[in-house]
Formats: structure tokens, sequence, C-alpha cells
């Protein structure tokens, strides 16, 4: 399989450009993995909309869950997805009906059937990263936690999102 | 899909890194060099962004014990001159050492490790890792397969030096890596004598690398500090040889590090745990001592190596030398695993024996008037021990000759001075250790 690469100003421009994220498979459970990613993508000032059918018409983290992607009533400009790549497919295909125009797919998860579908209808997809990674990479913060970050820069570091 | 492929910019270079990994301007002041953050603790915003770091749901500092800017700058850095994913520093190779074992082990469970390693690590192994519950399981490693023979259920990981001193062995790492990947466990590896300029082990399948840091990262014998990097390759949930890392930890209320961290779960792990209840933090200043001697590791690595070589040749032509063990010379049996795992040079470090045995040893070493008699390698000056007498003084006699520790060997570190002065003082101090053996018998 072809690797991935996603320049760093396509994801800085669309972790300072996005507001909402609707995020697939958001955890009611404190320790799980979308729960973290969802707290901290809340704290650098994203709404995070999740998307859970076990959970709906319950909150998380302070917002209300929906059963699907299409039951959300307000604009999504990221859906992000905590799912097995063999269960991406239908997901995508709510996303693009909802016309989000960025598809994110988390860490280890990749389905480049669904990717080029998605991106034939205009949509970006990333995969196999996770966006409170991302962030923290490029805001400098994953290096606090002595992550290489590859960033290389005489320049001090601006914010992401103001 | 999305090609970028032809787009992606070519990674900076070794020495680009050295200087700017981890240690781009201070985001408040704008500070160039990394500022030594000497504080113990760091506010909180409100109670929220307490309990965020606390349940290490957000990326942050919270007391120093456990992270530092000064010491993730050097983190950063480190893990990225090995092309790692991430390192934990800690306050010495011995303490990084003691923290991946506990990050990996379980009491009961046991290791293979090479026998020709730093002599205070076996040490550490044999005795002091006991009272862990972990259990040793030494082999020569001039024969990859010795390690696979050796390995038995209990058996989590595999250790050796690439680069072994005294003995100046080059192991085959490959081949290693590969058992290793066969029985599903890490491969981790002291690359200190090495340093990632002359060899990078994640190139060759291992799967964690591990510095002394107070050699030749630091390089001017001022500050001590280790690091454990790993490389982000590992897949911990491939078995259930690794709970620590794939079931729920009750020290984080249930939190499971491989899930939660992913490729740098492992290194999540060994600072929320093994560095916050361990404790061997490196101090701010002594990473600050170590960032900006790694500013410098090329240049002198590459002056290292060119005058080691250089002493190796005149010394293996000395008519007091019996034999020199330099993986950079001919007469090595090491001299073609060189070639490929350290093709920039075979490290500065290395032994020869002294005709005259133990005495004549004691005597050059007790003669020498620029090389520093003392028990470090890796900094700028020139340095010389006599392991059996020293470093490796609390093996048996045995073990001693297995390590290729015997009582005529001579260990030297060779600085970065001038090549002909190195020369001059270790030719001086032969023939006078000579002749004070000489006369010493007679008597």
């Amino acid at each position: 399989m072809k690797e991935l690469y996603y320049p760093d100003w396509q994801i800085r421009r669309i972790l300072r450009e996005a507001n909402t994220i609707a995020m697939v498979g958001a955890s009611q459970s404190w320790n799980r993995p979308s729960y973290f990613a969802m707290k901290y993508l809340q704290e650098k000032g994203f709404r995070v909309i999740p998307v859970n059918p076990r959970a709906a018409g319950e909150e998380i983290l302070g917002e209300r869950a929906y059963a699907s992607l299409t039951d959300i009533p307000d604009k999504v400009d990221i859906v992000d997805i905590f799912r097995r790549s063999d269960q991406v497919g239908p997901i995508v295909d709510d996303a693009i009906e909802i016309g989000a125009p960025i598809i994110w797919m988390q860490l280890t998860i990749r389905n480049d059937e669904a990717a080029a579908k998605a991106e034939a209808t205009g949509a970006t997809v990333i995969m196999d990263r996770c966006p409170k990674i991302e962030f923290g990479r490029l805001s400098g913060e994953l290096g606090w936690s002595g992550v290489n970050t590859k960033v290389i820069t005489s320049r001090r570091s601006k914010r992401i999102r103001a | 899909m999305t090609d970028n492929e032809s787009k992606r910019p070519q990674p900076p270079g070794f020495a680009t890194r050295a200087i700017h990994a981890g240690a781009s301007p201070d985001p408040s002041t704008g500070a160039r060099n990394v500022p030594i953050y000497q504080t113990t603790s760091y506010v909180f915003d409100d109670a929220d962004h307490a309990a965020s770091l606390f349940n290490l749901q957000t990326f942050g500092y919270i007391y120093t014990r456990i992270g530092n800017p000064t010491i993730s700058a050097l983190e950063e850095k480190v893990a990225s001159l090995e092309n790692g994913r991430a390192a934990v520093a800690a306050a010495s190779g011995h303490a990084a050492q003691l923290m991946t074992f506990f990050t990996l082990l379980e009491p009961g469970d046991e290791f293979v490790a090479s026998r020709n390693l730093y002599g205070g690590s076996i040490t550490q192994f044999t005795h002091t890792f006991k009272k862990f519950g972990w259990t040793v399981h030494f082999v020569d490693p001039t024969d990859p397969e010795n390690f696979r023979a050796a390995l038995t259920p209990k058996c989590k990981l595999i250790f050796l030096e690439n680069l072994a001193n005294p003995g100046g062995i080059v192991v085959d790492m490959e081949p290693v890596a590969e058992i290793a990947r066969a029985a599903g466990i890490p491969l981790i590896v002291d690359n200190t004598m090495a340093s990632p300029f002359l060899c990078q082990p994640f190139d060759w399948g291992a799967d964690i690398a591990i510095h002394s840091m107070t050699k030749f990262l630091g390089g001017h014998g001022t500050s001590m500090g280790g690091i454990t990097v790993e490389s982000g390759r590992f897949d911990w949930g491939q078995n259930d040889k690794f709970p620590s890392m794939t079931t729920p930890d009750p020290a984080y209320h249930g939190l499971t590090f491989y899930e939660t961290f992913g490729d740098f779960g492992f290194s999540t792990k060994m600072r929320a745990v093994a560095l916050r209840d361990l404790g061997p933090q490196i101090a701010p200043m002594n990473a600050f001592m170590i960032l900006t001697g790694i500013e410098t590791l090329p240049l002198r690595m590459a002056r290292h190596v060119e005058n080691a070589q250089a002493v190796a040749e005149f010394l293996e032509g000395h008519e007091q030398v019996a034999w020199v063990s330099y993986a950079g010379l001919k007469s090595s049996p090491f001299n073609d695993l060189a070639k490929k795992y350290l093709p920039k040079g075979a490290g500065s470090v290395f032994t020869f024996g002294v005709k005259g045995g133990y005495e004549a040893g004691m005597r050059t070493v007790e003669s020498v008037e620029l090389l520093s008699h003392l028990a470090n390698v890796g900094d700028t000056r020139s340095l010389i021990i006599h392991p059996a007498s020293t470093t490796h003084r609390q093996l048996t006699p045995d073990q001693l000759v297995a390590a290729g520790a015997g009582p005529d060997v001579v260990r030297v570190s060779i600085g970065i001075e001038t090549v002909e002065d190195i020369i001059a003082d270790l030719d001086q101090a032969l023939n006078a250790g000579a002749r004070i053996a000489t006369s010493a018998a007679a008597q």
C-alpha cells in the first residue's frame, strides 16, 4: 500500500479553518481515546459533536450526541471517524450526504475505496492521522511529551487558531 | 486518494537536526537557544485543565519529575537523531535502562542479553534486576543464533550493545532483530558507543535504543544523562506478552496506553509510570549541557573515529603491545561487520593488551601525561583505564575474560585532541610501563 503523506501546510490549514467536528465513535467513557481527542479539541476552540448510537440524546462533554451524521442539524466542517477500517464505508457515505468538506479517519484507520469515492465528490480526505496529535505536533505541544514532531524551524511557533 | 507524494520535501540532514530538532525558538520569549527551565512545577489554568493534565488528556507540564521544557527539547532532539518516534530522558543511562525494563517486564519475566556489555549493565542485570523478579540469560553475541537458542517462553525482550566495549565487538544486529521479530518481542540496543551519528539501530530492525548521554551525546564529560528512544514500529498488541501496554492500567484509572497513545505509547507509559514512580529525572541544567553538546556531535564523532583509527594503527605496530581489538582494523574479526553497521568509523573506544600482563598494563595507565586516567568514555579528552581493576571489578574472573576485560587489557577512549600528541603520550607511557614492570619483576 502506498504510504500516506499530507504536507504540514495542508493539515495546518484544515485545523485553522474548521470550526465544527462531528466525531463518529465518540465515547462516553473518560479513559477512551476518542474522549481524550474530543476534550483536547474542545480546549483548542473546536465545537465537537459526538456521533454514537448508544449515546444518542445524551450529552458527552456538554454536547448532545446523535445516532448518525445525518441527524446533525448543524453544518459540519470535519467528520472525524473512530471506526475500524472495514466499517468506514457507510459513514463516509453519510459524510458525503451531509456535504462535509473534510473527512478524517483516525490513526490506524484507512479505507482507500471510501476515500476515492469521497474525493470524487470534492471532499478532502485525511487517513491514518489523529487531529489531536496533528494539532499538538504542529503547535509544538506534542514535543512536550518528547515526541519527534519533525518540525524544524528558526521561527517562533505561531498559534494554529487565533 | 490525495497524491502529494511528489511534493514531499527532503527531510533535513543529520547535522541540521543535531542543531535544530526539538529546539525551535522559545514560543513566549523568542529566546533562540533552549532556555534552562529551572522550575519544579507549572501553573494550571483552572481545575479542569489540571484534571486534563493529570489524566494525560492534554499535552503540558505538571511537575519536572515527569516533564520539563528543557528536557523535552533534548528528548525530541535525540528521538529525531535516531529517526525514532519519541524519547524519554533519565538521570543516567542506568536509570533509562531500569525504566525501560520496568515498563516492559513483570515479576517472573526473563530476557536474553549479550554477555558483551558495559560492566555496570552486567551487574545491574545480574544482581539488581533480580530484586525486581527479572532473570537475564547472557549469550555470546558473536553468533546471532545464540540469542534464539536462549529464548524461553517467559522472555520479553532481547538486549545488546551493537558496539561492545571492551572487546571491540560489533554484533550482527539484523539477524538478531529478525529473531526478536519472530518471537514477537522487541530488540533493545544500547547505542551509546556508536552514537546515532555512526549507527542508527532502527535501520537494522531494533525497536528501542538506549543511550548513556553522559558519553558521546553530551560529549564533554560534564553531565550525566540517559535516554530511551522508541521507534514507534513495534506492535505491542500482537500477543499477550506486554500487559502493561495493552491492558487497562490501575494506576491510571483503567487507561490502556497502547490503544490511547499508539506509536508513542511505550514512551508515554515509561514517563507516566516509571519516571513518575521511580523518579530518576535528569536535571534541566544537565539536559541543557547535553543539548549544547549534541549540536557538535557530527563534527566530534568524525574526529573521534579519525583519531581512533590512527591510534589503533599506531598501537598495532608498537613493540609493547600484544594485540589491539578495534573493529576498524583489518586484523579485527569484526572488520566486515563494522563496514556494514559502522561505515563512518568503528567508534573511538577500544582495548589493547599490554605485553607483561596486569603489572605492565597498570603501570602504563599510571604513566600517562595527556590521557586522563578515569572511568568514563566519550569525552573530548582522551581517556585511559584498566578495566579489570576498576569498571569491571565486580565481575568474577570468568566474567572478566568473557567480557573482554582480562588482566592485561587497557581501554582507551580516544578524544579529539591533536592525534600526534595522543600517540606520543601513549608511546612514552607504554615504554615507561614496560620499564617499571620489568624492574619490579627483577627485584
